[in-house]
Formats: C-alpha cells, structure tokens, sequence
C-alpha cells in the first residue's frame, strides 16, 4: 500500500480516460468501423456541440427548461419541507397518510405526462406540474426521514430548560433536519431533470432541450443534433449535481464530520 | 382469533383509503369535470380494457395479454442487463483504484444525462421496438448498480479478504466466494432502485417510440380523449410498480437473510 | 520447519516511520506449539502477517519447510482474533470451513466428510447447517479452528485466538487446542499478550520486546502431562514460569535462578 495518490494523479488519469474514449470513437469513426452515418465522428460531435453554445434558439430551449425546471423544484421543495414536518411530528397524521401515499408512490411519474396534457393547455404549466408531482416525493421523504433521525436528547434538553414545542422545532428539528432535506432536493432535481425533458419530449411545440432534440430528428444530420444537444444535457446534470453537493458540504460540513466520525 | 385481530388491526391502519376514495367519487360526481372521472368509472374502464376477457385466460382480455407482458418483458429485459453489467463493471471499478481514476468523469458524466434525452438517439439507432427500449432503460438504470456495486467491492472487510488469502483462494474463487457476497447488499440496494426507474423509462420509451405495451396504451387513451382509460392507465402502472417493488422486497429478504441478521447480532 | 532470520519490517518511510520488528530470529521445528508473547503493540501481528505471506517485510528472510515465503504458503492456516469478521456470514458452518478445501482439489462429498469430521473434532457436530452469526462467540471460534483443522495444514498460525472471549470458553478453548495438537501433531504458533495463557498452552514461550520488537527470551515449558487448567496452573513450575515471562515481558532483566 502507497496510500492514496495525489489529486492530480485523479484529474490526470481521469483525463486521460476522457480523451481516450474520444481517440477511440473519433479512430473507429474514420477506419470504418463505425459507419460515420449510423454513428457520427467524436470530433463533428464536440464541434456541433460548441457551436450550439453560440445558437440562440437553442440557448433559449436551454432556459426554457431550466425555468421550468427551477420553478417545479421550488415549489416543490417549499410544499414538501412543510408536509414532511407535519407527517413527521403528528404520528397519527402519518399513520392514517401513509397507506395512501404508499398507494401514490409507485405510480411512474412520467405515466402523469399524457394526463397532465389533458389538463393544462399552457405548455410550460404542464411541465411544471409535472416536476412538482416527481421532485415532491425524495424532499418530502427524506424530510420524515431526518425527522425521525433527530437526537432526542437534543430536544429533551431544550424541553428542560422550558423551551415550547415551536422552539424545539425550530432550533433542534430543523437544523439537524436539514441535511437529510438538502440531499432530498439533489435527489429531486435529478428527477426533475428527467421530467422536463420528458414532458418536452412528448409535448413538442414549446420550447426547450426535449423539444430541440426531437424537432433536430427531422434534418439530414440529426445525430449529430441530437448527441451534442443531449452533452449539453448532460453537462446540466453535471453541473448541477455538483453545485448541489458542493452546497451540501458547505452548509452542513458538521452533519458530514458527525457521521464519518461516527463510522 | 388472531386473524380477526390481524384484519381489525390493518383495517385500523387503512381506514383512510376508502374515505378518500369515496370522497373523490362523491367530489367527480358532483363537478361532473371530464378531466376527472369518478373511481368507479375508472374501474369500469380498467375491467373493461384488461380484466373481462374469458375465464380460461385468467378474465384478462386481449389487450391485456397483448401489452401488459411485452412491458413487463422490457422492464426485465433491461434491468437483468444493466443487472450484470453494472455488477461486472462496478466490481472491477471497485477493485481497480487506477482503473475507477481513469472513467471516473465518464461515469459521472454518464450519469448525469437525463435517460429520456437519449431517446431519440437510441430511436435513431435501432428505429421503433424492443431494442431501443431496452437500451435506454440499460442506460438509465445501470448506473446505481455500477455505483453501488462499485462501493461494495471497495469496501469488503480486510479480514475477510484476508482469510480468503491465508487459506489460497484464488482469484475467481475471492471473486465468487468473497467480494461478490459482500458486496451484495449493496448491489441490492441498487437493483431496487434501479428497478423503479426501469418503469419509469420504460413508460417514457413506449410513449415516444411503440406500437404496443401499456405506454402505448396509455398514449393511444390520450390521443382519443379516452380520458378514464388514462387515468386507468396510470393507476395500472401504479399497481404495477407497487408489485414489483414488493415482489422485490420479498426476493431480497430471502437471499440476504444472512445480512440482516448477522448485522443485528454482532 | 519455520526459519525466520533477521526479520525487520517499518510502516512508512521518513521522520514518521514506524519501525514494528527490529531483526527477529526464530526456529519453529516439527510437531511444536510456541507462544508469543509481548506487550500490546509490540509487532507481534505484524510478525503472524508476515509469516502468512499476507505482509511483505521489508527486510530479512522466512522459510517454510525450505522455501522462502513471499506468498501465502500451501500448507498453511491461520486462527484470527476477530472470528466475527473471519468467517463469512453469507455461509453456512459447514461451507466455511469446507471452503479452503476447494484449493486442495477435493471433490464435493469429500469436502463436506472433511468438513463434518472437523467441526466433530470441536465438539460442533450438529452445528453444520448453521450460520455463524446464530452461534456464540466461542462456538464461532471453534468453527474457525475447524476450518483450520479440516485444511490439514504443516503450520497453523494463531492469533490472539482467544482474545475476544469469556474466561471460561477461554480456557475451554485453549484445551481444545491442545487436544487437537496431540491428536494430529501439528505444528502451531500461537500469538497472544496473556502470559498465563503463554505458558499453559506452550512448549516454548517466546518474548518479545516493544516495537521494535526483538526477541528478548526464548523459554522452554517443561510442565507435565496431560496439562489440565487447576493443577497445571498450580505447580511450581508453572507459577515460576509465569513470573518469568512476566518479568520479560515487563522488560526486567530475567532471574539468574531461571536462566542458569
């Protein structure tokens, strides 16, 4: 054992690998072996890719979707934080809750689209209505869940020294709640992710990166479309995943030390 | 006795199902919205569409037989195969350090794509079926398998892999004996994870790309205004999944009985 | 059998190194039980390792019935201290300890006869069909000395096997270990940080030092047999001895009664 390599080792080796992939696609592309027609070459991918950066139209289906993926998030979170806490401190509440919610639950949310079509005559309202329904479950279950992870001995303090119901709440469950809330929202703007794009995908005629995708289907080089168009999609993912879980460790860098101490 | 006791007590835990439901039958009827139609119709539809067929094929009617395997073929098709990939891959990125560095970014990458916008990549690929379901339910659910997959093979106690050397195992028996079981409750937690996206990706594949399956059921509903034959769609999906998660809670308490128990006792 | 010489080994490298065994000398011959003892953090499972080939030290030689050791011996097995974490929970009893016997290519009915007559030899026979996270921690034990009884092994290397115990299955278990001894004259060395239990089970004490560890005393147990846990533990000899390895342990210069 040499111990753990370098960080840099990591990012090298890491690059490497990236770049290795696109020498192999990029050779298998020009010696034949992947018909450039069936599957397009690496490097008309990534340049495709580039100029969609500088494409208007698609920088605006780009916003529309995080718009819409914003908007579902928030309202989301700010519905589902508040029904975790009430489920979760009013036991008869859930008790009486939880078979119809473990009815609701297992219902794919994409099976909602065609409904929610019905429904909503403006498009961009579907989209949202949709992403609220998916993205509300992980925030509204890990918030039950970090409710019942709260130290009860924190809240006996607090009691003792004669602070109310509210108070505990306040400063004991919420605060020792939060991380378990922050992974619910990273978890469920994954999800909201694939619903947006989804609900574009089957609603055509609005804007968005769905809607790009499959209106690219119609030209003669739609691949290519379609695959640098999806990397863009991917590196939304990425980025926001990331930014999620650079936050979570900034916020609650006590919450990480407590539990891997713990280990 | 006890059974009395039994119902009484889960009837006590379930007593607001059927208020909810008789409130929603009372409340569509009374607003008489198309958009929402009462239980009761929906279940009509629901028998109408799945369940009157003849006694001798179970009271399931051509449709049903006609759609409802061909999803449930895709959804296992596609899970047993992102199944023994992920496995396969994860183990080796467990177990390599330099080989988890070098598609680290890939794998992150790949992970973060939404499936669905692989959609009309893979449609462009294999054209509409089968295949092309399968791939993007393969792509979108392999990566909780790979990743836990991955951390279990990581994280195998050093004294059995310890013991596994002292005594000479060999490599494939380590693998087989040792890593792979340790690793299971891991891979485990990745299966039925990856099990409820499978649903989902295999609704939003046959809503873009199908000619059969309940998707497209659910799409050919829509399309002719069929409005209680969606809703009765989605509540078939939501049973569905309901199942198929419990089937695999069942499975798994089965097979890693060990885990549980030994976790508890030491 | 066992020749280890010079023996060194440091964790790391630099100012922060740490240096576990400062040049060990041992000779292990045929059909004997030698017990090393030393202080907690001495080196001592860092020595086991290293014979085990599960260690590569970083200096100095080992050979095993003439060949060097730089992987894990053939015929070899070894008792860890923490059986919990040594037997593997998803096995059965029976297919734990049947499971190094696939290495000696042994057919399925073999194996499992192998299996049945060792876990007998520790008084486990009805216990096959078990998990061993339904057994206690003793009887847990004993299916890892079956394991490594059912191997048949030249060498069985023992660490701190009764570590993790309650007295009484302690020394239950170190009868059982004699007995085994007796009964297939196997070669054992047994590490553990108890100086009663060094002497009741040993034919030879071997103390080391702190780490760096080196062998300070080499002590031969001339107790009568059969050995038996009250007047064993009573004779003269025995209560000697122990204050001896004591004294060694201790890092007090030995007695000049003892060492002459």
């Amino acid at each position: 054992m040499t111990g753990r390599p370098p960080l840099s080792s990591r990012l090298l080796c890491g690059a490497a690998g990236v770049a290795g992939l696109f020498c192999v696609m990029e050779l298998a592309g020009r010696s034949g072996l992947i018909d450039p027609i069936v599957f397009p070459l690496a490097s008309t991918v990534v340049s495709r890719a580039a100029a969609l950066a500088a494409d208007g139209e698609f920088l605006a289906d780009v916003a529309s979707t995080l718009g819409a993926w914003a908007a579902g998030l928030l309202i989301a979170v700010l519905v589902a934080v508040p029904t975790g806490f009430l489920l979760g401190t009013l036991p008869r509440v859930e008790a009486a809750l939880r078979p119809v919610l473990e009815f609701l639950r297992p219902i794919p949310s994409v099976a909602l689209i065609p409904l929610a079509l019905l429904l909503f005559s403006d498009r961009f309202d579907m989209k949202v209505a949709v992403i609220v329904y998916a993205a509300w479950w992980p925030v509204l279950i890990n918030t039950m869940y970090g409710l019942k992870d709260v130290d009860p001995l924190a809240k006996e303090t607090l009691r003792s020294f004669g602070f109310g119901r509210m108070a505990v709440l306040w400063r004991v469950s919420l605060p020792s709640t939060a991380p378990f809330i922050a992974t619910g929202v990273r978890l469920a703007a994954a999800i909201a992710l694939i619903l947006a794009i989804s609900a574009e995908l089957l609603a055509g005629g609005a804007s968005g990166i769905g809607t790009f995708i499959i209106e690219a289907g119609g030209s003669p080089d739609a691949l290519e479309y379609i695959i640098a168009a999806t990397l863009w999609a991917g590196v939304i993912g990425v980025v926001s995943n990331g930014l999620f879980t650079l936050a979570e460790r900034r916020l609650f860098h006590w919450h990480l030390a407590r539990t891997e101490g713990a280990r | 006795m006890g059974a009395v006791m039994r119902f009484l007590r889960a009837a006590g835990r379930l007593w607001l199902v059927p208020v909810v439901l008789v409130a929603w039958e009372v409340a569509t009827r009374m607003a008489e919205d198309i958009f929402f139609p009462p239980p009761t119709t929906i279940a009509a539809r629901m028998h109408e569409l799945w369940f009157s067929g003849p006694a001798q094929q179970l009271w399931l009617t051509e449709g049903a037989l006609d759609n409802i395997p061909t999803s449930l073929g895709r959804i296992f098709a596609g899970w047993l195969l992102a199944g023994v990939i992920g496995t396969a891959l994860g183990i080796m990125l467990g177990r390599s350090e330099r080989f988890s560095q070098f598609v680290d970014p890939l794998i992150q990458f790949g992970r973060a794509i939404p499936p669905p916008a692989l959609l009309p990549f893979f449609l462009a690929l294999f054209a509409v079926g089968a295949q092309m379901q399968i791939a993007t339910i393969v792509f979108g659910i392999i990566w909780p398998i790979l990743l836990n997959a991955g951390d279990g093979a990581r994280h195998v106690d050093r004294l059995h892999l310890e013991t596994a050397a002292a005594f000479g195992l060999s490599r494939g028996q380590r693998l087989t004996r040792v890593i792979l079981p340790s690793a299971m409750p891991k891979i485990f937690a990745g299966l039925r994870l990856s099990l409820s996206l499978a649903l989902i990706l295999m609704v939003i594949s046959e809503l873009v790309g199908s000619t059969n399956g309940i998707g497209f059921q659910l799409l050919d509903a829509q399309r002719s205004y069929d409005y209680p034959g969606v809703w009765g769609s989605i509540v078939l999906l939501g049973v569905l999944g309901y199942l198929l998660n419990a089937a695999f809670l069942a499975a798994e308490r089965r097979i890693l009985s060990w885990h549980r128990t030994a976790n508890q006792t030491t | 059998m066992l020749e280890i010489s010079n023996l060194t080994h440091t964790y790391g490298s630099g100012p922060g190194a740490h240096h576990a065994l400062g040049g060990i000398d041992l000779r292990v011959t045929q059909g004997e039980l030698v017990c090393i003892v030393g202080p907690s953090g001495c080196g001592k499972s860092t020595l086991l390792r290293s014979i085990a080939g599960l260690l590569k030290p970083t200096g100095g030689t080992i050979t095993l019935g003439g060949t060097p050791v730089d992987r894990t011996p053939d015929d070899l097995a070894v008792v860890f201290q923490d059986y919990s974490r040594s037997l593997f929970p998803w096995m059965s009893v029976a297919d734990n300890v049947a499971l190094p016997l696939r290495r000696k290519g042994m057919d399925r009915g073999r194996r499992r006869a192998a299996a049945e007559e060792a876990l007998e030899q520790v008084g486990l026979a009805g216990a096959s069909g078990k998990y061993p996270w339904q057994l206690s921690g003793g009887m847990q034990q004993r299916v890892s000395i079956a394991r490594a009884l059912a191997y048949r092994p030249s060498l069985m290397l023992m660490d701190e096997p009764f570590g993790s115990v309650d007295a009484q299955t302690r020394e239950d278990l170190e009868d059982l270990t004699l007995r085994v001894r007796n009964h297939h004259n196997m070669t054992i060395l047994l590490i553990t940080h108890d100086i009663d239990e060094s002497v009741y089970v040993g034919d030879r004490v071997v103390v080391l030092a702190k780490a760096p560890a080196t062998v300070v005393g080499d002590l031969r147990v001339d107790l009568p047999g059969p050995r038996d846990q009250i007047t064993t533990r009573e004779n003269p000899a025995f209560v000697h001895l122990r204050a001896e390895v004591g004294r060694l342990v201790r890092g007090m210069r030995s007695h000049p009664a003892a060492a002459s």
